[in-house]
């Protein structure tokens, strides 16, 4: 009996995971364009012209869409080396499974460059995060990278045949990203410069919507981005 | 095994049609295959082979015409998937795994039972389990190829469609990939062998085709076929382009 579509999410999921720890390439690039990019912005930044928790939640949500997008085109491109897209088309699975897959690899090598960033981010810039306004700014990013996960998969799909693919990638997704990046950014500025969780509430509701709404949309509009 | 049945068609192909702009790469294709029959089908390059078996496979939407697997028509549901096995002209596999992880991979896809045991088996029927733990990458173009074969056999599927399967294996892989395909005729599934080796294809067969410019422009049963005469006229097509 054919795999359930969750069971088959998962070992792609698995898959997806186990050539990315051995190969590291992706994983590698996004931490250290990360770790780079901190650098970059620290040593540009001005601290009598703007604050710290001005300027810390922005450098944050920049690292994360672009890093991100480091794994996201990696996450098809590995099904294209030897067609093994193929395979996965061919076996009696759930094309939604392809994709829950493929998402769920995505957002945790998304969320491990996070697991790097967020500490590099609150010593840089002397962010004073701790106790309950750690595990929000945890839990926002993680909500976050469902949503950036969910669209760039699905674009991922779409533009891994095309020859301009690290270019589409990009200008597909960042526009679909706004609506994830907007709501994560603001409340993650009121958790950094100490306000209160409840301030950052109606913008974490904003921002589950929105994860909502994509997940659902994108695990839809997967199986007619990949039929040919 | 899911449609050993031998007295229903295994593969049903009517007017057949797949057009890319306005190109027919397939076109009008019709034929049927019962269970343990074998159908090799020779072409010049572009004839359409590969977007036939892509159809047939499910992969690709034909622009018209049907096809049914089992009765069912592709590219169907999970059940029909499940039927056919693929060895196409790229692997299918993912480099960085192992053999035995790519080809365990696609036992748990396919709901085998004891995905690793069944793995392994057949990786032996491919004379490649000492491989096993063996990264794709790091193996040559020909033991890549009996894995690829291992990978599309694991889930012993009732209709196996073969692109080229001979390309890049040695002797003793074509020997058991020969003896394979014989046993899986045996148990009934239907075959459609792709191949540009006439002898080979001719071996195996029960039924022949050429096809050319996306059309069969022969079809027949193999039975007291005189080989030299049709490789004679099947040259004869490839010269002229038909």
């Amino acid at each position: 009996m054919a795999p359930s579509t969750l069971t088959a999410a998962l070992l792609i999921a698995r898959k997806d995971l186990a050539i990315e720890f051995r190969t590291r390439t992706a994983f590698f690039s996004a931490v250290v364009f990360a770790l780079l990019a901190i650098v970059i912005f620290y040593f540009a930044w001005d601290p009598t012209a703007v604050a710290a928790v001005d300027l810390a939640p922005g450098v944050l949500w920049v690292i994360f869409t672009f890093s991100g997008l480091l794994g996201l085109h990696r996450s098809f491109g590995v099904e294209m080396a030897d067609r093994a897209i193929d395979g996965l088309l061919g076996a009696p699975i759930a094309r939604e499974a392809i994709y829950l897959g493929k998402a769920l690899a995505n957002l945790v090598f998304v969320a491990a460059v996070q697991v790097i960033a967020i500490p590099a981010i609150v010593l840089f810039y002397n962010m004073p995060l701790a106790g309950r306004a750690a595990l929000a700014v945890a839990a926002i990013a993680l909500l976050a990278a469902i949503g950036l996960t969910a669209v760039g998969t699905l674009f991922s799909a779409m533009a891994v045949n095309t020859r301009l693919a690290e270019l589409l990638l990009p200008m597909l997704s960042l526009p679909f990203f706004v609506p994830i990046i907007m709501p994560a950014a603001q409340a993650t500025a009121r958790l950094l410069s100490g306000r209160p969780v409840s301030e950052a509430a109606s913008w974490l509701k904003i921002l589950i919507a929105f994860d909502l709404v994509f997940v659902v949309a994108c695990m839809l509009a997967f199986p007619h981005t990949i039929e040919e | 095994m899911t449609v050993p049945d031998r007295t229903s068609p295994a593969i049903d192909v009517r007017g057949l049609t797949r057009a890319f702009g306005g190109r027919r790469a397939v076109d009008g294709v019709a034929f049927t295959l019962r269970g343990g029959e074998c159908l090799a089908l020779f072409g010049p390059n572009g004839a359409g082979k590969t977007t036939l078996l892509r159809m047939l496979a499910g992969l690709l939407r034909p622009t018209s015409g049907t096809a049914r697997i089992g009765g069912v028509a592709v590219p169907g549901g999970p059940a029909v998937r499940a039927a056919v096995g693929l060895i196409s002209h790229a692997s299918l596999l993912y480099g960085a795994l192992t053999a035995l992880e790519n080809v365990e991979l696609a036992a748990k896809l396919y709901g085998v039972r004891e995905p690793r045991a069944a793995a392994l088996r057949a990786l032996e029927a491919m004379r490649v389990r000492d491989r096993a733990a063996t990264p794709v990458r790091a193996l040559s173009r020909g033991l890549q190829q009996r894995v690829s074969i291992a990978r599309a056999m694991v889930h012993e599927p009732s209709v196996v469609l073969l692109d080229e399967p001979f390309t890049g294996l040695d002797a003793a892989g074509a020997a058991a990939l020969t003896s394979a395909l014989v046993a899986l005729r045996s148990s009934g599934a239907a075959l459609v062998l792709v191949t540009h080796n006439l002898d080979e294809g001719l071996s195996l067969a029960t039924h022949v085709a050429i096809m050319t410019a996306g059309r069969f422009v022969r079809f027949e049963e193999r039975g007291a076929l005189d080989a030299p005469a049709y490789a004679a006229a099947y040259r004869e097509l490839v010269a002229r382009g038909a």
